[in-house]
């Protein structure tokens, strides 16, 4: 019966001795096999929320289920069902990245004739068998992330919690972070419950995304229907003559209305991006010459913006989460 | 006692081993501070074994003891700031997150404190030996003297976890080595209590449990069997580690307040 949950929460609540909120009722369901981004600034309330579904912090009110297990009563059930990797790659930097695994694997319980087997194919999943005999403190911050992936991954779990998993790692590490995910969630039908402060990272990699901030979640959906929500996307034409531009501009009038462009003259559009194809026909009938036509999206910044009044860029920078305290208020 | 707790324990032991052993300065300083302690001390105050009613007249014989405890406190902060490195990295949430009981790990950091223990307590033994220690409680009382390091080792590893897991801070740890450095200073660490002339740091080297626990050591190195010695050392040295046991596994508890 647990295979067909994901996760489900209601009225999630996490109150700190001194200070506000961090979760302030936290509804939402995760399907089975979905990668779910909680996209939201620092101090949004994303960590505590983690840490509340994987059983580390008690909530102070509400109740969630993950793996179908409810996250006070059965602790021990939920445990053995998800994997981890909290933010900050909690590893050992005097431990090769082999020793982990072994520690690792027999913390888990993996049974002793396959703990090797299992660590071998680990290390190889996430590209680091040749340093598995190195210490960790040598390994950069990409390494790390792979290590600690492979780490959560030790005993198959249903539920993968990877909180900012690619904080402070270059472009290629990342790309390499999600591909794996990527693979977790299709290949191997693992539910992801990704956390993340990166537009891109919850647009690219999320099936649905929810936006928290101050402790509530602001926007739920697919990165399309919560951009579709905003607004309607906009066309961008620069003409390849300069004198052609207030043709351009009645041209694309009739499409939607005028609005800010980077370079040329742009619309929004009244009926979305299947006027572009028009557009293009319009251009083209009115022997008018473009240099650069584009279609721009509304960004996941731009629901944020819609829904908080703050752009994501920088909003987590007027608080901090509340340390993750372990005392409970 | 499960095939699988035990390797738990077995598993955490290994690393905090193995962790302690590659940071040289947690090897090297343990085991050097207390020899070099042992050289100036046993040189310099032999003189006072000519005072009427000195247990022995080896000096050296004398100073024996305090390596153990001084190892002891080294234990303390090792095990301590390991620990709170764990908390600090996240790295205890990641073992709280496995279905590893809470016990395993204390046992598991305990277990390799004892390790490190074994260690010094052999290098003391030896170091006795080599520089013509004559053990006046024999074979027999080596052993002893063994048994009862790990047991002091046990209880101040344990001390030094529960501070780690109160404070969660590595810092906060080092800050009470200074603390535990005068406990062992007011202590019959330099002579015996019946000796100390001065009347406020007798009184003070009588409550302080630490007195009991050189004497236990010294009374095997320079009487042999005293009953009375061994019963308080040991006394007081299971009272400590029962005491600090039950006091970082309730921390702990508290710490990994897993549901």
């Amino acid at each position: 019966m647990a295979d067909e949950h994901g996760i489900v929460a209601s009225g999630l609540v996490r109150e700190f001795k001194k200070g506000p909120r961090a979760v302030d009722g936290i509804d939402l369901v995760v399907h089975p096999g979905e990668i779910f981004g909680f996209l939201g600034p620092n101090g949004a309330g994303k960590s505590t929320t983690v840490h509340m579904l994987t059983t580390l912090l008690p909530p102070t009110a509400g109740t969630a289920t993950v793996a179908g297990y409810d996250i006070v009563r059965e602790g021990p059930q939920v445990r053995a069902a998800i994997g981890a990797a909290l933010q900050e790659a909690a590893l050992d930097p005097l431990l090769t990245g082999r020793e982990h695994l072994r520690l690792q694997t027999t913390l888990q319980g993996i049974p002793r004739s396959e703990r090797a087997r299992r660590g071998e194919l680990l290390l190889e999943r996430v590209g680091l068998s040749q340093a598995a005999d190195r210490k960790v403190r040598g390994y950069s911050g990409g390494m790390k992330r792979r290590l600690d992936l492979a780490l959560a991954l030790v005993h198959s779990p249903r539920i993968l919690f990877l909180d900012e998993p690619t904080t402070g790692l270059d472009v290629q590490s990342r790309s390499a972070l999600w591909e794996e995910v990527r693979r977790l969630a299709t290949d191997d039908g693992v539910t992801v419950f990704l956390t993340t402060q990166y537009l891109e990272e919850a647009d690219v990699l999320a099936n649905r995304v929810g936006i928290i901030d101050h402790g509530r979640i602001v926007a739920e959906g697919t990165p399309a229907q919560l951009k579709a929500d905003v607004g309607r996307p906009t066309v961008e034409v620069v003409p390849a003559d300069s004198e052609d531009w207030e043709r351009a501009a009645a041209i694309l009038a009739r499409f939607g209305e005028p609005c800010a462009a980077i370079q040329g003259v742009a619309v929004r559009l009244q009926t979305g991006e299947a006027d572009l194809a028009e557009i293009v026909r319009a251009l083209d009938a009115e022997g008018l010459k473009v240099e650069n036509l584009q279609l721009h999206q509304p960004s996941l910044d731009d629901v944020f913006l819609a829904k908080t009044g703050r752009s994501l860029e920088g909003a987590g920078e007027e608080e901090e989460e509340p340390e993750l305290a372990l005392e409970p208020a | 006692m499960s095939e699988r707790f035990v390797e738990q324990v077995g598993q955490l032991a290994r690393r905090s081993v193995v962790r302690t052993a590659r940071q040289p300065a947690n090897v090297v300083f343990p085991l050097v501070f207390p020899l070099l302690l042992l050289a100036v001390n046993s040189t310099g105050l032999q003189s006072a074994t000519h005072l009427p009613g000195f247990p022995t007249d080896s000096y050296l014989a004398f100073a024996l003891a305090v390596p153990f405890m001084q190892g002891a406190l080294f234990a303390t902060m090792n095990a301590g700031t390991d620990l709170a490195r764990d908390i600090q990295t996240g790295f205890l949430n990641r073992l709280a997150l496995t279905p590893m009981r809470g016990i395993a790990l204390l046992g598991g950091q305990l277990g390799g404190v004892m390790a490190m223990t074994a260690v010094q307590a052999a290098v003391w033994i030896a170091a006795g030996l080599i520089l013509g220690v004559h053990f006046a409680a024999g074979v027999g009382g080596i052993a002893v003297l063994f048994i009862f390091s790990l047991l002091i080792g046990l209880g101040f590893g344990a001390l030094g976890a529960f501070l780690a897991l109160r404070t969660g801070s590595g810092e906060a740890v080092q800050g009470m080595f200074p603390v535990f450095f005068v406990f062992l200073f007011i202590s019959s660490m330099a002579m015996p209590r019946n000796l100390i002339e001065i009347k406020w740091f007798q009184t003070a080297a009588t409550l302080n449990p630490v007195s009991y626990l050189i004497e236990g050591i010294r009374s095997l190195i320079v009487i042999g069997w005293d009953a009375e010695a061994l019963a308080l050392g040991f006394g007081v040295a299971i009272l400590i580690a029962v005491t600090a046991v039950t006091l970082a596994s309730v921390s702990l508890r508290t710490r990994l307040t897993r549901s």
